[in-house]
């Protein structure tokens, strides 16, 4: 269980990222506030993911990867000696571009998959996990009478959100997203949007999109990155609208060189 | 301060953007050339071209509609952000002031009408110079409007202190005249109204030069009484 303070809220201070010699992120300074949706931005290559995966310590996974500066979560930094990333990656989960439920397990199994990596579950309990997860997903409806089947026999859209309830299904405070709706189609995506705004009362979201409509559609702040740099963030409203930074206005509005 | 935009990736955007830029100065030049012509048609009694002058604010119906169709469908069509945004859905407040100050010169027209038989009018220079200052506060507002110019905007703003003030002092001379004589009654009405049309389409034109600066700058200045310095 999360401590009554812990509300998903992060502080990223002089934040510089490299992979070997090349470095992708220059003193990013972000404050990325608790249970509201903040969306990346930036072109190809800027950093976005990068970023994100700082925030839950998958980026030092690289091998070469390194990351200097302070990243706090509810005012604790997560790369202190005592910090154990793999109990931070529960409290930070993360959802991927392409759905990759694990292909041999059942729907069930697979909602449960980062639980049982903590150990032992009860049976009747493992239930009650599952179904809360994929009703906070939205996909209980659509799964209920075949959580034993494989999860690989979903819709894309459907594994999606199967992903998002593994994810939730471990109780984390952040969830983290990269550009999870580029591989969907209209309708499913809408599924996936109309879900997070659901999310945010209870999590704090972060989410990587290409899309910049969606980024304004879903989105409370907006983060524009260029070139490793965190050029602007601001409301979302303001960011689409009168945005402070000439070259955000460039990339917004679409022109380029 | 002026600035050089960059240019869209996009070239067809471009385009349609630039189309809108373009539509939106035919219709200023329209209902500028209206003004004048309203103006002149009182001070010359001239009734025909009073008409033709109405006649003309269909052309600048017509020219509202399809800078509203333009614009709804770049909306509709490219999603547009930011200072884009910001250009189109103020493109289609902006034509709708155009549209009212049109309607406003018609009414100064039809009341050009009215006047055929009057042989004088009380300080007709007054009505000309007002009629001149607010053609030319429409003519800039537009011109800052396709040019991003808030400056020039800011001017436009400046000078409706002109027009309030002609305004009020004509009312004033207009109603000493009505007083004297029962006979100046009707005409002093019907001139006192050309001149609250002018004074109203420069009030328009202040409309037009607000948005420009909302365009500009991202802050909304309306409503605020004066500029800060
Ligand atoms: N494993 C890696 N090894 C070396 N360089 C990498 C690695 N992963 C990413 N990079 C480089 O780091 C920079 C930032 O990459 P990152 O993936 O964070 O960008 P991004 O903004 O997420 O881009 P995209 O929108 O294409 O996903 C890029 O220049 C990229 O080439
Ligand atoms: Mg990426």
């Amino acid at each position: 269980m999360n401590a009554p303070e812990a509300t998903g809220r992060f502080e990223a201070d002089e934040v510089d990222a490299w992979f070997g010699t090349k470095q992708v992120l220059r003193k990013v300074n972000l404050l990325i506030p608790e249970r509201r949706i903040t969306a990346v931005i930036g072109p190809s290559g800027c950093g976005k993911s990068t970023f994100i995966r700082c925030l839950n310590r998958m980026h030092e996974l690289v091998p070469g990867a390194r990351i200097t500066g302070r990243i706090r979560l509810d005012g604790e930094n997560i790369y202190a000696p005592e910090v154990d990333p793999v109990l931070l990656r529960r409290r930070v989960g993360m959802v991927f571009q392409k759905p990759n439920p694990f292909p041999t397990m059942s729907i069930r199994d697979n909602v449960l998959s980062g639980l049982r990596l903590t150990g032992a579950l009860d049976r009747s309990r493992a239930e009650a996990i599952a179904e809360q997860a994929l009703r906070g997903a939205a996909l209980w409806d659509e799964v209920k009478d075949r959580l034993g089947e494989p999860g690989i026999g979903l819709s894309g859209g459907q594994q999606q959100r199967l992903c998002i309830a593994r994810t939730l299904a471990v109780s984390p405070e952040v969830v983290l997203m990269d550009e999870p709706c580029s591989a969907l189609d209209p309708i499913a995506t809408a599924r996936i949007e109309d879900l997070l705004s659901e999310l945010k009362a209870r999590y704090t979201i972060v989410i990587v999109t290409h899309n910049m409509q969606q980024a304004a559609r879903v989105s409370d702040r907006t983060a524009f990155f260029l070139t490793g740099e965190l050029i602007e963030v601001a409301e979302t409203d303001t960011l689409f609208t009168s945005p402070t930074d000439r070259r955000t206005e460039d990339y917004i509005t679409g022109k380029f060189g | 301060m002026q600035t050089s935009p960059k240019r869209h990736t996009d070239r067809e955007y471009e385009a349609e953007l630039q189309q809108v830029r373009e539509r939106l100065l035919v219709m200023g030049g329209r209902v500028e050339e209206m003004i004048g012509n309203a103006v002149r048609a009182v001070g010359e009694r001239d009734a025909g071209l009073a008409r033709a002058t109405i006649d003309l604010d269909h052309k600048v119906n017509r020219a509202e509609m399809e800078v509203d169709e333009l614009c709804l469908r770049i909306l509709a069509r490219r999603q547009p952000m930011a200072s884009d945004l910001r250009f189109l859905t103020l493109a289609l407040k902006m034509v709708t002031d155009l549209e009212r100050i049109g309607d406003l010169a018609v009414n100064i027209c039809e009341r050009a009408i009215d006047l055929r038989s009057e042989t004088r009018l009380e300080g007709l220079d007054t009505l000309e110079r007002m009629a001149t200052v607010v053609q030319g506060m429409v003519r800039d507002a537009i011109d800052a409007f396709v040019h991003n110019d808030a400056e020039r905007a800011q001017q436009v703003i400046d000078r409706d202190d002109e027009v309030d003030e002609l305004y009020h002092v004509y009312f004033r001379d207009v109603l000493a005249v009505m007083v004297v004589g029962a006979d100046n009654v009707e005409r002093g009405v019907h001139v006192q109204s050309v001149a609250k049309w002018l004074e109203r389409i420069g009030d328009h034109a202040t409309n037009l030069a607000e948005i420009v600066i909302f365009m500009v700058k991202g802050k909304d200045v309306r409503h605020a009484g004066k500029l800060d310095p």
